[in-house]
């Protein structure tokens, strides 16, 4: 079989897309006779560009990295990194590289993406000023910022916001200048220019519009004077250009490609070139006179390519819809199709909301029969409907001003009823899902948000369809008579969530009440300790009392852990992993004494196993005189804070980690929750104790505690995300009150944080705006809420011994005294172990301790 | 009280297999007043070298059956949370959550597993297990 051999210039998003698709049809790429190399001038492979001011927030590159894990090591597969192509030798069919070595080709594509453009201002190239491209750019421009006061933009559009917020956020005083007389020339029109202005100027953003720079100097009171065309000037320690972008088409201009007449690779709809030998995809590509500067297009491109690469000609481009929707600096800013109005004969509709700084507008064909495009400022929900019915030319409805009035009481806003949407409907244009492949989805089994993310990929990549890929879900299940029925289990018709506000609205206090009055049958064990768990969170009564103690799982039931043959572990609290001497004496004599196997626990503290249920109470008595509570190392329940030894010791810490992971520790213990939470804090930026892959993460920082949410180690890995940053300690346990009610009112049962964040409608920002902004009104009733858990708790392994109905229960038979012989132990690395079956056979056992007087 | 309290475990021994019916003549031992047993919950017995787990269900029915699962090795029934699955009543292991029926110790997962059930009586105010021989 002859060899073929495919080169790819670039490894940017979309190159790395193209080889994505590419890997997709031809699995074993060896076996199907293609060759591939792939060059990147940059360090790394690629990354997620569209996220990349999430770097400021905490992300790492491995965070934003698009590569899986050995996905280039595959045979016929070569990346090559830090190799850039300098020269294309179309007769030859070559490439060659800085480095001088050559490389033949048998198809080239070209995937070189496009450079930041930077004005030709005298003084551009002085120290302290940068673009914003790449991973490098943005470490530069951290080291900048962390020495600067004043940082500048120039350029006022998608990109040169997202910048300025990075800016806002390392403390500096931030101007953005744009040429344009308005913020987004692009995509938004007058009236959404100035209301997108005053928002960000309300967030401590300084707007200069109409400003064209003509020199950059020295400044007096900062490192640098911009000078504009009037002569006014402004001085500022860091610029940062981002005023817009240009394709990198030197190469193919060089090897004598067609170019357009504003710049970039020409491209036919199978996306060649005019060498049919070689494509071009995604931001250097020239497609009818139309460059696309977004990832949606480039991907389509590279589908493209990669199908007729494949012999199969059918697909064709056929333009983008540009329809943008996202949130900068917390502003939501969306356009749709033709949002200046520019096709002949368009009418539009606008509202303008002066006082809450919302503005909205739809623009309709003469014939007011179609959607024609819209701008959304300020709020953004009809996104969704609105590019649908434009992209889809769906029919308006009778009244089309009601598509963006806000809705009044009593009359439903039309929606778009996601049923009249065509099955070849792209929902998620990132990552061309149609509504057609969320059906496939659901009717092979998908059901969750979460679950269609994992099998569609649609909403993994900008994330603005989620809702509306979400509706879409619902009908398709309902259509499959999959009655979305989220019920706890066959005796409550309600799901946890609903459960939940029923037992706080009729004050329901027991099981048996919650049974009789919503449920029917006897319970089980998914409905019981479901209701434990949400009495607990409403009214924290003591878990074992005689209405409640037959509703706990397992290990609330004998507050230990329970292990594989019925025994039980002991872990005594250590807030913040902190313990002095004379309590790990106590503990060693304690284990010591009852014959324990002793180890330290990932959590930062010491386990003591194989207790028989009659050896609580006493193992308890002993802790408690020694200043301990027992803990709660099982259960859906806070487990531990783990803390780095912070500032007070380590010569890096910035705060003291070790003492807020106490006072944490201390407030949350004993919060029953759908499954278990775990705390990190750590003391500084170097993250010791690996906070972002807690429940809740906190880092400290010179100007106060960044607050991380929905991280999880364990089976599925999940980074936390920053939800607040530099707060103070009060504010700190105010935004964790609020978070943790929250998450313990809305999640499903035994849904960690991560999950429940996953499926969560409006995903993070929605998560910030009930969490910091308190859309819901509900912060001041969820941090009351959480005081009452606080101020009601009691060391429930005191209460259990002090009274003696409940400490007779603890023993193994009813009517003897002596203890299970099935729980026998065997020797081994000088401490004891269960013995196995066969062991236990053989009868190679150590008999079991006399039972303590 | 002072009436017998047939229970509804004591009836479904009589469906049993023959080799549990041909034990039948054991004898009847008393094992602890009922307020031992809270309501909703199980204690274990150990009678006659055998751990039988006892359950107090919804108007004071009792069930016996053993207390090892068979699933985790491990003595542990009595420790389980019951309630009903269908309307019949059974208990969860707490280390792997299987289902036993109450009436008649079948495994609602594992229909080759079944555990052997014993006659349960209230008898003024104690709870009486008969024990096979």
């Amino acid at each position: 079989m002859q060899q073929q051999k495919l080169i790819v210039v670039g490894n940017g998003m979309v190159g790395h897309y193209f080889v994505q698709e590419l890997v997709k049809r031809h699995p074993d790429l060896a076996a199907a006779g293609i060759q591939v190399t792939v060059l990147g001038e940059e360090p790394r492979p690629a990354y997620d560009r569209v996220h990349l001011s999430s770097f400021f927030s905490g992300s790492t590159a491995e965070d934003l990295s698009l590569v899986e894990p050995g996905f280039y090591d595959r045979p016929g597969l070569e990346l090559r990194l830090n190799a850039r192509a300098s020269q294309i030798d179309r007769n030859r069919q070559t490439v060659t590289l800085t480095d001088d070595s050559t490389l033949h080709y048998d198809k080239l594509v070209l995937a070189t993406g496009s450079v930041p453009f930077v004005p030709p201002v005298p003084g551009r190239d002085r120290e302290n000023c940068f673009v914003y491209r790449t991973i490098e750019d943005l470490e530069a421009m951290t080291a900048a910022g962390a020495t600067a006061k004043s940082g500048v933009v120039v350029g006022g559009g998608l990109l040169g916001l997202e910048c300025a917020k990075a800016l806002r956020d390392m403390g500096l005083k931030t101007h953005v200048v744009e040429f344009a007389p308005r913020l987004m020339a692009v995509q938004v029109d007058e009236s959404g220019g100035r209301v997108l202005r005053t928002k960000i100027e309300e967030l401590g953003v300084n707007v200069h519009t109409s400003r064209n720079t003509t020199a950059i100097t020295d400044g007096a009171t900062a490192r640098h004077r911009m000078v504009f065309f009037d002569e006014t000037w402004l001085e500022t320690d860091m610029i940062v250009f981002s005023a817009g972008i240009r394709p990198r088409d030197e190469l193919a201009r060089q090897s004598g490609l067609a170019i357009g007449a504003r710049g970039g690779i020409t491209i036919d709809d199978r996306c060649r070139t005019s060498d049919h030998n070689i494509y071009a995809i995604g931001e250097c590509a020239n497609w009818n006179g139309q460059m696309y500067g977004l990832v949606a297009p480039g991907y389509d491109m590279a589908r493209i390519a990669c199908a007729h690469l494949s012999g199969e000609s059918a697909t064709t481009f056929q333009g983008a819809d540009m329809s943008t929707k996202l949130k900068l600096m917390g502003v939501d800013v969306a356009s749709v199709g033709d949002a200046h109005g520019e096709t002949h004969g368009s009418r539009s509709y606008q509202y303008l909301d002066e006082v809450r700084n919302i503005y909205k507008k739809i623009v309709v064909s003469e014939d007011g029969k179609k959607l024609l495009g819209a701008v959304l400022i300020g709020n953004a929900d009809e996104y969704g409907t609105l590019q649908q019915m434009t992209v889809n030319g769906m029919p308006l409805p009778e009244n089309p001003e009601f598509l963006i009035l806000p809705a009044s009481d009593g009359k439903e806003k039309p929606g778009l009823g996601v049923d009249a949407l065509p099955e070849s409907a792209v929902l998620c244009s990132c990552n061309n899902v149609t509504k057609g492949a969320i059906g496939e989805a659901v009717a092979a089994g998908a059901c969750t948000i979460g679950e269609i993310k994992a099998c569609t990929k649609a909403g993994t990549t900008c994330g603005g369809c989620v809702p509306l890929v979400t509706q879409v879900m619902k009908a398709e299940m309902r259509k499959h008579g999959m009655a979305v029925n989220n019920h706890l289990c066959e005796h409550f018709p309600y799901s946890r969530q609903e459960l939940y506000h029923i037992v706080r609205v009729e004050q329901i206090r027991t099981f048996d009440e919650l049974l009789e009055k919503h449920g029917k049958g006897l319970g089980c064990d998914i409905c019981k300790p479901t209701a434990a768990s949400i009495l607990a969170s409403c009214w924290n009564d003591f878990i074992l009392k005689k209405d409640l103690a037959s509703l706990q799982d397992s290990n609330d039931y004998f507050l230990g852990n329970i292990q594989k043959d019925g025994s039980y572990s002991v872990v005594p609290r250590m807030p913040g992993g902190e313990v002095t001497p004379d309590g790990l004496i106590a503990i060693g004599h304690i284990a010591k004494k009852y014959g324990l196997y002793t180890k330290v626990t990932g959590g930062a503290r010491v386990d003591m196993f194989g207790a028989r249920v009659e050896q609580l109470p006493d193992i308890w008595e002993e802790l408690i005189a020694a200043g301990f509570e027992s803990g709660h190392a099982y259960g859906k329940s806070l487990r531990t804070v783990k803390s780095c030894v912070g500032s007070t010791w380590c010569r890096y810490g910035v705060d003291d980690s070790v003492g807020l992971a106490v006072q944490l520790e201390n407030r949350y213990k004993g919060l029953r929750a759908p499954h278990k939470i775990k705390f990190g804090v750590s003391g500084c930026t170097r993250e010791c104790a690996e906070a972002q892959g807690k429940d809740v993460g906190i880092i400290a920082t010179e100007q106060g505690w960044n607050l991380y949410v929905c991280g999880n180690g364990g089976m599925k890995p999940r980074h936390a995300e920053l939800l607040a940053s530099d707060l103070s300690k009060e504010d700190l346990i105010k935004m964790i009150d609020r978070f943790l009610m929250f998450y313990i009112r809305t999640a499903d049962r035994l849904q960690r944080t991560s999950t429940w964040r996953d499926n969560l409608e409006g995903g993070l920002d929605y998560l910030k705006d009930v969490v910091i902004n308190d859309s819901l009104g509900l912060g001041a009733e969820l941090e009351a809420q959480m005081q009452h858990v606080v101020d009601n708790y009691q060391d429930e392994w005191k209460s259990a011994v002090d009274d003696p109905e409940v400490r007779k229960r603890f023993r193994s038979f009813v009517n003897s005294t002596v203890a299970d012989a099935n729980i026998v132990f065997v020797k081994e690395r000088e401490q004891m172990r269960p013995a196995t079956p066969e062991e236990k056979r053989q009868a190679k056992v150590i008999p079991v301790l006399a039972l303590v007087e | 009280m002072s009436q017998l309290q047939q229970s509804a475990s004591s009836q479904a021994t009589g469906n049993l297999n023959m080799s549990i019916s041909a034990e039948k003549n054991g004898t009847w031992q008393a094992v602890c007043p009922l307020e031992d047993i809270w309501p909703n919950t199980g204690v274990c017995a150990l009678l006659g070298g055998r751990q039988i787990a006892i359950f107090r269900m919804k108007d004071d029915l009792l069930y016996a059956l053993d207390n090892h699962d068979p699933h985790s090795g491990a003595n542990v029934l009595a420790r389980g949370i019951v309630g009903d699955l269908g309307g019949e009543p059974v208990v969860a292991s707490p280390i792997y959550k299987h289902h036993y029926r109450l009436c008649t110790g079948a495994c609602v997962e594992d229909a080759d597993t079944r555990l052997n059930t014993y006659p349960v009586e209230l008898r003024e105010g104690m709870v009486w297990v008969q024990v096979p021989a």
